[in-house]
């Protein structure tokens, strides 16, 4: 293995730069260093005006999503040494308008979020001294991998959809959504048909899978959206065939 | 008129647990209230999202309070304010079965309870965990909830610099909004300081990019005192090089820790006898305190493994099984093979001692206040304290639940109350806002003549806290730390910032970041240098005894107008556990 390796990294600074352009650093090449190691040596010794989000190193705060050679992947969980001998093209992710450097705006996925209602509904709230809303581990099973999403934005950013339309909800609000679905203490799930339904919500969604294929906790969100669309084409069905009733 | 328009009755610094668990308690108790969450990242990225092993709660018919309580205050080496630790084990409960009915997705029996595991220092089960991803699904579980909340506004991406103190009291704070590079001031009847830890003072922690002690610099320098900065845990078991954390629960689940010679060496260290399965309160689950300085003994020994990160002991987890490592420990698993390339289900995981949690923090009452008026802080920023002189694992989460929601209520009460009446918009403020501008922009944002960058002096300041105020500490190494740190503070003043953008500047954040942590550093140093005895986590090899003639005490430094340092010994409050010896494993 050679002892170093090239990053080309995408900068943009908006007060001096018309439009993004490569730039690239020569960092050493370290068999347990991630691409995020190799952007911290340039921040810290050779260009402290790079620009990026990172915090926890462990992948699960979610803050450092990049484009690695054309994949969107968290940087700290993807190493140096998979992408040898370089160059390592390092780009903001795509789909997301760039503020600088390596830093996109994600306001659009925050704004969503509520939308969904991402939080237990009940008719009544209990008070906590009657104490736990029993769950068997299998039920508990049913919406864990829905849980998982540290909302990374990497199926953002892999979704043909959201690249044409970003009104589209999208993965991982949609996956959320899901989420309290199908957590067995939850009665919300009707509150949440009607923004699931809309045009912009499952029925974008055109079964690519990339979603699915990028995420790094396998929370498969392409998954979710299509059992919400039997369970929503189901409920359609009923409104349609079933007197009020017995909906 | 330009920056005085942002205003709220209570603002909180930090979106961690106890900065979210704050607002939705002052949402919740007053709705007339005006609340805000400012943060430097977006809520779900704090640090609290790396929490593994649980969080600790009696709720099993065989556990008590007082049980939970005596385990804290014997695990803190009985430096715990015991009021606050009573109101702690009382309360913990019950915020974990709210975050329950928020939809906490808690790891659970067969017949639908919530599950619970053994920890370390803790005589029964009554750790509640998701898995070993406790803290993501804490904070996620608490984020999503808050969004149900309309009123709760945020500053995502903010960066609090200055707390604006006029006529005695917290009046908001000046913040830069990271993407635009405005520079506002907030204004606030009450803050709520939630900013975490501070473990980047520190070259090997577990702790996140973010962790630099922000909200501790903050009120220090406001003029409110730190308590206990001298007490630093380490986690005896972190991965070498990147520092991350393998739970304390891969020992609670029955993980051994072994030497080189494969020998489980904490028997030799008054920690109990080994057996197959894990006991309580014995050998593996002991606190982290002494498991931590029986590692340094057994680097001593020639009983370690020499790596190119420095020595480590194994953590041994294969007689688990993959089916007992998969539904319990997944994370583990997950961490171990991207970091490490090994399988624990197959292998050994080398482990060291990391830097992990600060017991120590921002003085405050059990109510969260701390004695400036309007200023309270709640969670790893604070230090109430229950953790004294050395946290159990597993309650830092509950702690920030319950001290989050009773400062959250306490600040509530104080901005409705005649205390938060009159005006945050004097022309005083004005001023040290327009100060606090300027410092910003011209000292920093157009500095022209730097020397040298901001990473070379953070590099040494990590380096001089881990060979002065490590796992064992010494009078001599502890002063010429505090000299090297006073010569760094005049590096920092001369130091080069290259870049000039307005536009998500992170050189600037990681400046001011630098600043507040060379000031939590010294105060680290300097309350290590005056506590002339050995308890918990602090062991000076000059005092090897615990002194509680002397310092039956929390140390309370201060920083005075004239940047004078001075540090004060009230007596620990004690209610029902006089001091005693600490017992593990017999």
């Amino acid at each position: 293995m050679a002892d170093r390796i090239t990053l080309r990294v995408t900068r943009y600074r908006p007060e001096s730069d018309t439009e993004p352009a490569a730039r690239e650093y020569e960092i050493p090449l370290r068999k347990e260093w991630s691409v995020l190691d190799g952007l911290n040596h340039i921040k810290d010794h050779l260009d402290g005006t790079l620009s990026y989000r990172w915090s926890c190193r462990m992948g699960v705060c979610g803050s450092c999503g990049m484009t690695v050679d054309g994949e969107p992947k968290l940087t700290c969980a993807t190493f140096l040494s998979d992408h040898a001998p370089g160059p390592v093209r390092v780009e903001p992710l795509s789909n997301f308008p760039v503020v600088r450097d390596l830093v996109v705006d994600i306001g659009d996925f925050m704004r969503k979020l509520p939308r969904v209602k991402p939080w237990l509904i009940r008719s009544e709230q209990e008070a906590p001294a009657e104490g736990e809303y029993p769950q068997l581990p299998a039920e508990r099973a049913e919406y864990e991998q829905f849980s998982m999403c540290i909302n990374c934005m990497l199926c953002y950013a892999a979704c043909p959809v959201y690249a044409l339309d970003q009104e589209f909800l999208g993965p991982a609000a949609i996956a959320l959504a899901q989420r309290y679905n199908l957590d067995s203490r939850d009665r919300g799930a009707s509150e949440r048909m009607d923004v699931l339904s809309e045009a912009e919500g499952i029925w974008a969604c055109t079964f690519v899978g990339e979603c699915s294929a990028v995420c790094p906790k396998d929370v498969d969100p392409a998954g979710s959206i299509q059992r919400y669309k039997f369970t929503a084409a189901m409920e359609s069905l009923k409104t349609l065939l079933l007197p009020r009733g017995m909906r | 008129m330009r920056g005085m328009t942002l205003s709220h009755d209570v603002l909180i610094v930090g979106g961690g647990g106890a900065g979210v668990r704050a607002a939705i308690a002052v949402a919740e108790d007053d709705p007339r209230l005006s609340v805000a969450i400012v943060s430097k990242v977006y809520p779900m990225r704090s640090h609290t999202v790396s929490a593994e092993g649980g969080a600790a709660g009696v709720i099993r018919s065989d556990d008590s309070l007082d049980e939970h309580a005596y385990d804290t205050v014997s695990g803190g080496e009985w430096l715990c304010a015991q009021d606050a630790v009573e109101a702690f084990v009382k309360e913990a409960p019950e915020e974990l079965l709210r975050l329950e009915h928020w939809g906490c997705p808690w790891s659970r029996e067969p017949d639908g309870r919530v599950a619970v595991r053994p920890f370390g220092g803790m005589k029964k089960m009554r750790t509640w965990f998701a898995a070993d991803k406790t803290g993501f699904h804490l904070l996620h579980t608490l984020f999503q909830t808050s969004l149900r909340y309309e009123r709760i506004a945020r500053y995502d991406e903010w960066y609090v610099t200055k707390l604006l103190v006029d006529d005695g009291r917290v009046a908001g704070v000046v913040a830069i909004e990271l993407m635009s590079g405005r520079i506002e001031a907030i204004t606030a009847k009450a803050v709520i300081l939630c900013t975490g830890g501070c473990g980047q003072v520190y070259p090997f922690t577990t702790n996140a990019a973010i962790k630099t002690g922000d909200g501790m610099g903050l009120a220090y320098r406001a003029g409110a005192p730190l308590k206990d900065m001298e007490f630093v845990q380490y986690h005896p078991t972190g991965l070498p090089f990147t520092g991350i954390l393998i739970t304390e629960a891969a020992r609670a689940e029955g993980g051994w820790l072994i030497n080189k010679d494969g020998h489980r060496y904490l028997q030799d260290y008054d920690l109990g006898t080994p057996s197959p399965k894990p006991v309580l309160r014995s050998m593996e689950l002991g606190p982290r305190d002494r498991l931590s300085q029986a590692f340094v003994k057994e680097v001593e020994k020639g009983r370690t493994v020499d790596t190119p990160y420095g020595p480590v002991v194994h953590l041994d987890l294969r007689h688990l099984g993959e089916k007992v490592i998969d539904a319990r420990l997944p994370f583990v698993r997950e961490l171990c093979r991207s970091y490490e390339n090994i399988d624990p289900v197959r292998e050994l995981i080398p482990v060291r001692p990391v830097v992990h949690y600060m017991m120590g923090g921002i003085h405050t009452d059990i109510h969260g206040a701390t004695p400036l008026p309007g200023l309270f802080a709640a969670g790893e920023a604070a230090c109430v304290s229950v953790n004294g002189a050395n946290r159990l694992g597993s309650n830092s989460l509950p702690e920030l639940l319950v001290f989050g929601a009773r400062a959250g209520r306490a600040a509530a009460s104080f901005a409705s109350g005649a205390q938060g009446a009159g005006t945050t918009a004097r022309p005083a403020v004005r001023a040290l806002v327009e100060d606090e501008r300027r410092r910003l922009e011209r000292d920093l944002l157009h500095r022209d003549d730097g020397k040298e960058p901001i990473s070379a002096i953070r590099e040494e300041m990590r380096a001089t806290m881990e060979e002065s105020t490590g796992i064992y500490r010494s009078g001599s190494a502890l002063a010429k730390a505090a000299d090297r740190l006073g010569v760094l503070q005049e590096r920092f003043r001369s130091a080069r910032l290259e870049d000039r953008s307005r536009t998500f500047n992170t050189e600037l954040v990681a400046a001011l970041e630098l600043s507040f942590m060379l000031d939590v550093a010294e105060s680290i140093v300097h309350c290590a240098l005056l506590r002339e005895e050995s308890r918990g986590a602090h062991q000076r090899v000059d005092f090897p005894a615990r002194d509680d003639h002397r310092f039956l005490a929390n140390s309370l430094i201060y920083r005075d107008a004239d940047g004078a340092r001075r540090v004060e010994y009230p007596p620990v409050t004690i209610t029902r556990w006089p001091p005693g010896e600490r017992v593990y494993g017999r």
